[in-house]
Parts: structure tokens; C-alpha cells; sequence
């Protein structure tokens, strides 16, 4: 019973990591005005990058960095894209979906003997679980196959993801530098009035928010699983989007939003195994996520108020 | 000036597309080979002609058909579903006696092409279909065999009596491994309990990871996976908790070398051999199904097997192959054949 939603709340922790990363990047772009619709793109490339420096260094953390780096030069593009160049950002976005899992491809058939997949890490060589040691062998509450084993052995990524969640939400509420990017998504043209260099604010922040995707990819690829194959990220990057809009463009919202479909996720697998013996077709099952998700989103407006993202969403600026 | 460099960094970026889709994959038609009468051609499924299973399979096949019968070989690589009918044509333009597709998505294209030209011979991979014209052959395998064959190493090594099998959707050919399984675990070990839980997809590896975990700590010991990319998550479960997985398809022992047990394979290669070598000596079965099992060497278990499988077990195994290559033991495939096997035990 106690291991039953022990499972639950492993298994949501386990699925929202990759999204969290990838909604809070997702919330620093849109806070600073740029709509970033190619999370999924960077994430599918930051995935690759992170499996593949991880698989040739043997060290995960370069790997999780090079992933986050790999999300960072698509994110310049997209960049260059709709601020310098002022191009619509939905179709930057698009393009960078594309280009996402197509470069990743194509680097992997050069670095993997033509593969389109990369080599598995060693167990020792992923994100390690830090606490690991802790829990030994064994069915006890306290054992690795117990209630908090089962909750608190993750790997390290999740305590990480916890941890940026609180560093954005500081940045972008307690900070000069947060009042500044926000106010750049909400009146560019008011901030330029102050001196602030709209512009530079804006790369920034789509710049982090193409690492932080990255960062999803690689918590995907060198800790859930330990390589990255074609079908690895498939959707993740648009839930991400959508948690972000969902957690109505604020770090801790984002970080909800995800937690919930994961824990709907988690919910779904549970109830679909055999011993637990709910005798609902699996497809209905793997229905409860997406369901779940548009009856919140329907009561939202009730029960949080008015969903309203930046104001100067997705609208070019033009330096008067 | 604006709007131009918008359109222009637009298409700008749309080049690059293009070109990483061709860099990554596109068209490498006619490859050269050796001088030959006969020339085969194959269009693979979305993954490329190295995607560590079907596609590379397939062409291995056609490869050994060029070194051993002299044919003449080629392949086109499709990099999404919407490039099979364009392949496919690309492939009857430069007259092949033979094209393959490989995988059943690309059935009802394949078809539709088959009766368009109906002087081309066409072969397909994982489809029957219900009316096969005459110049057309479906390929399928008995996926039942190697995961009977693999169920009962299972059910052999099981110390806990309780195994698992993760499907990846739900319908027909993933259900011909689960009962072939199940019959495989039932034959060798009647006390063995067997979870079946299928994630009802292809992709997600998060949700195989977190099916076959659950198994694990429920007590299963060994999971045998049909799931694709959910499968990968599978391993990565059996890795994490230190107990057994089996792989599909191919020979997955190499993402795990420590805990994949064996696996369920499919002999791709050797249909396409088969079809190459009948149509070299001038015969081809246009118009109906042909079903590969471990009679037809269509299907097997791992190479590997031997590391962790202990020699007697192996032997055993043997004997079953045997008895299901004579027509002895009729492996069940669905729900029906499974009961009446059952039934018979």
C-alpha cells in the first residue's frame, strides 16, 4: 500500500524532471518576450549531445553541460532569428523542431560508426544517484525497494531541477536583472525609455532558455535511460510548453504544471499493472495525462483567475 | 529592407534543414555492386539503413544476397513516412527486378504502388494482407517461436517464479510475442506467475522504465520486452535493479552486456536472402503471404544466449526448436490458441 504510492511519487518525480527543465526554460524566453516554440528542437539536441560527450568523456556532467550548450546554439539561432532579424517566432520555432533532431542525427552517424543511436553509458559513467549508498538492498521502508527508497533515490538531476526552480523564481521576482527581463517582455519599448538594452536582455534570456532545454534533453538521455535514440524525445518539449502556459508563465506554476502530468503519468502506469488489477483497457489509461490536463485547464479560470502571458509576447521591437 | 531579411533568413534557415534531412539520410540510390542479372532494391523505414534493427537487418541481407548469388543491391533511405511513395517510385524508374519495403508502415503505400505497376514485382516486410495481388509478396514472421523459446529460458531461471513482459501497443503482431511468451514460461515452470502490462506506445522509454521497475519490485526477476523505444527503459530498469531483461528483435545484449539474458530475434536478413536467392533462380511467390518461422531459420534466439544461459537449459531449448520445426508443438499466438494450449498442458 505505502510502496503503491511510494511507486507514484517516484515515477512522477522520474517524468516531470525532463519537462521542468524544459518549462522553466521555456518561462525565462516568454518572461523576456520571446515565444519559444522550439524547446522540443533543443531538447531532442541537447538529449544527443549529452549521451554522446557523456559516452566519449565518461564524465556525466560534462556531458549534462555539453547538453545545455548544445540547447544554447540552437537557442542563438532562434535568437538571431527573432530579435535581430525580427522574424515570426512561431516559425523560427518550427524550424528549429526540425533542425533539432535532424543535426542530432547527422552528428550521430558521424560520431557512432553511422548509427542513428548512441552507445550506452556505463551505469557508473550516468548523473550518479547521490543517494544511493543510503538505501541498501531490500523491501524496508528505509531499503532501496522501500517507501522512501523508492521516493527519495533519484538521480541527481531531480534534486537539481528542485533546486534551479527556486534560483529562476529568485532571479526573475528578487532581482534587479528579473525586474529588468520581465519588463522587457511586458513593455520593451517603456524599458528602452530607461536605458535597459532590450536587445541584450532578450538573447539572454533565450539563451538560458535553450541551456535549460538542453539540460531536459540530458536528464533524459544520461539519467532516465543512458543513451539517446531517435524516439527518445517525442512530445516532451510541447508538454513542457504547455506546463509552462499552464503554470501561467511562473517558474513554481511551470514546475506544478509538470509535476502533475508526471504524477498523472505515474498514476496511469500504476493503475495499469497487473496486480493492482483495475480492469480498464490501457488505452484509457494512457488517455488520464491528457484529460486530466484539459479539465484543469478548464476549471483554471475559475478557480487561479485569468490566464495572461507578457504582453509583449511574441511582438518584434523596434528600437525608436 | 526589413521584410527581405526576414524572408531571406528564413529561407536561409530552411536551407539548412534541407540540407542536414539529405546529409542525414535521402536518397543513395544505386549503389554500385557487382555485375549481375538480377537487381533488388529496398526503400527502409523512417531510422536509416543503420538503425541497429529492421532496416540494418534487411540490408545485411541484400548484401549477403550480392556477395553470394552475384544479384545486384540498393537501397533508399526514407527519413519520414511521407518519403515511401517517392522512393518507391524513384526505385521503379530505374528498373529493379525487385522492391522491397521495409516495415509495416509502409503497407498501404506499397500496395497502392504494387497495383499502379503491375509489371513490378514488390516484396514487404510485417504485412499480410487480405488480397495480395500477383505481383506482390507479403513477408511475415512467426514472433511466437523465438518468444516461446525465450519465455521458457525464463521460465527456467526464474528463482523468484515471477516474470514480466512489457508490450509496447496492443494489437495483433505485439500480442503474438506476449502468448508466445506466456506459453514459453507456462511449458518450462507452471508455478511461474507472469506480468503483462502493455505502456501503449512505441517511444516512451520513461513509462518502460517505470512498468518494468515496478515488475522488478513487485518480485519479478526476468522481463522480456516487445516495446521498441520503450524497451530501451526496460533495459535500463533491469541495469538499475541488478535483475535479468530480454531483448527483441535483434541481439540487444550489447546495451546491457550484464543483464540481458537473451533475445527474441528476427531474422529479417535471412527473408530477404530467401526471396533473393528464389527470385535469382527465377521463381517468385507474387500474390501470397510467406511466413518465416525457426523452420525457415525466419526467426531464433540470441547468439549471445550462451554467456548467461547455462549449457543444459540451452540444451533443452534445442529440443524445442526442433519440436517446433517438425510441426510437433504448435506455438499459440493470441488469446484463443493460448487457452486451448493451456488447456492441453
Amino acid at each position: 500500500m505505502f510502496n503503491d504510492l511510494a511507486f507514484i511519487i517516484g515515477t512522477s518525480l522520474m517524468y516531470s524532471t525532463p519537462l521542468i527543465y524544459t518549462a522553466l526554460g521555456g518561462t525565462i524566453s516568454e518572461n523576456g518576450g520571446v515565444v519559444n516554440i522550439g524547446l522540443e528542437g533543443m531538447m531532442s539536441f541537447g538529449a544527443f549531445m549529452a549521451a554522446a560527450i557523456g559516452f566519449y568523456s565518461g564524465n556525466p556532467w560534462i556531458g549534462f553541460l555539453a547538453g545545455g550548450l548544445a540547447g544554447m546554439s540552437l537557442a542563438l539561432l532562434h535568437a538571431i532569428a527573432t530579435v535581430t532579424y525580427r522574424a515570426d517566432h512561431v516559425v523560427s520555432g518550427i524550424a528549429l523542431n526540425f533542425l533539432g533532431p535532424g543535426l542530432a542525427l547527422f552528428l550521430s552517424r558521424l560520431m557512432f560508426e553511422g548509427a542513428t543511436m548512441t552507445r550506452p553509458l556505463d551505469l557508473t559513467n550516468k548523473i550518479p544517484q547521490p543517494l544511493r549508498s543510503f538505501f541498501a538492498e531490500g523491501n524496508g521502508p528505509f531499503q532501496r525497494n522501500g517507501f522512501f527508497g523508492i521516493i527519495l533515490n533519484q538521480y541527481a538531476t531531480v534534486y537539481l531541477v528542485f533546486f534551479l526552480v527556486a534560483l529562476v523564481w529568485f532571479f526573475l521576482y528578487r532581482t534587479r536583472f528579473g525586474l529588468r527581463l520581465r519588463s522587457v517582455g511586458e513593455h520593451p519599448e517603456a524599458a528602452d525609455s530607461l536605458g535597459i538594452n532590450v536587445f541584450r536582455m532578450k538573447y539572454i534570456a533565450v539563451l538560458l532558455s535553450g541551456a535549460m532545454a538542453g539540460f531536459g534533453g540530458a536528464a533524459m538521455s544520461i539519467a532516465v535511460v543512458s543513451r539517446f535514440s531517435p524516439t527518445l524525445i517525442s512530445g516532451q518539449g510541447f508538454i513542457a510548453l504547455a506546463a509552462m502556459i499552464f503554470g501561467k508563465w511562473k517558474p513554481q506554476g511551470a514546475m506544478l504544471a509538470s509535476l502533475m502530468f508526471g504524477f498523472a503519468q505515474g498514476l496511469a502506469i500504476y493503475l495499469g499493472n497487473p496486480r493492482v488489477g483495475v480492469n480498464v483497457p490501457g488505452e484509457i489509461l494512457s488517455m488520464i495525462p491528457y484529460v486530466l490536463t484539459l479539465i484543469i485547464l478548464i476549471f483554471q479560470g475559475k478557480l487561479l483567475g485569468r490566464t495572461v502571458g507578457p504582453r509583449a509576447l511574441g511582438k518584434p521591437f523596434y528600437k525608436s | 529592407m526589413n521584410r527581405f531579411k526576414k524572408v531571406a533568413l528564413m529561407m536561409g534557415m530552411l536551407l539548412a534543414v534541407m540540407a542536414l534531412g539529405f546529409a542525414g539520410g535521402g536518397s543513395q540510390a544505386a549503389t554500385p555492386a557487382a555485375e549481375g542479372t538480377v537487381s533488388i532494391a529496398m526503400v527502409t523505414d523512417v531510422g536509416g539503413i543503420n538503425d541497429q534493427s529492421f532496416n540494418q537487418s534487411a540490408w545485411e541481407g541484400l548484401q549477403r544476397a550480392q556477395s553470394e548469388l552475384g544479384v545486384k543491391v540498393s537501397y533508399v533511405e526514407s527519413n519520414q513516412s511521407a518519403d515511401y511513395p517517392r522512393n518507391l517510385e524513384t526505385l521503379v524508374d530505374s528498373n529493379n527486378d525487385l522492391i522491397w519495403g521495409i516495415g509495416f508502415l509502409m503497407g498501404d503505400v506499397l500496395l497502392a504502388e504494387a497495383q499502379n505497376n503491375p509489371t513490378q514485382k514488390y516484396a514487404i516486410i510485417d504485412v499480410a494482407y487480405a488480397d495480395t495481388p500477383s505481383n506482390l509478396i507479403g513477408v511475415v514472421f512467426r514472433e511466437q517461436e523465438p518468444s516461446f523459446l525465450v519465455g521458457y529460458i525464463a521460465g527456467k531461471m526464474t528463482e523468484s517464479n515471477k516474470v514480466g513482459f512489457v508490450g509496447g501497443v496492443k494489437f495483433a503482431l505485439i500480442e503474438k510475442f506476449e502468448y508466445g511468451f506466456r506459453a514459453g514460461v507456462a511449458s518450462a515452470n507452471p508455478d511461474a506467475e507472469v506480468y503483462v502490462q502493455y505502456a501503449e506506445s512505441f517511444t516512451d522509454a520513461a513509462a518502460g522504465k517505470a512498468i518494468a521497475t515496478q515488475f522488478y519490485q513487485q518480485g519479478a526477476d526476468i522481463v522480456f520486452h516487445a516495446a521498441g523505444g520503450v524497451g530501451d527503459g526496460v533495459i535500463e530498469a533491469a541495469r538499475e535493479q541488478g535483475r535479468w531483461a530480454i531483448g527483441v528483435d535483434r541481439d540487444q545484449n550489447d546495451l546491457a552486456p550484464e543483464n540481458v539474458l537473451t533475445s527474441a530475434m528476427k531474422r529479417v536478413d535471412n527473408a530477404m536472402f530467401n526471396v533473393a536467392k528464389e527470385l535469382a533462380a527465377g521463381r517468385f511467390a507474387g500474390g501470397t503471404t510467406v511466413e518465416y518461422g525457426l523452420a525457415e531459420g525466419g526467426v531464433g534466439i540470441a547468439p549471445s544466449s550462451n554467456k548467461h544461459v547455462p549449457a543444459d537449459i540451452l540444451a533443452e531449448v534445442q529440443q524445442i526448436e526442433n519440436r517446433i520445426t517438425t510441426g510437433a508443438l504448435q506455438v499459440p499466438f493470441d488469446m484463443a490458441t493460448f487457452e486451448a494450449f493451456m488447456a492441453a498442458q
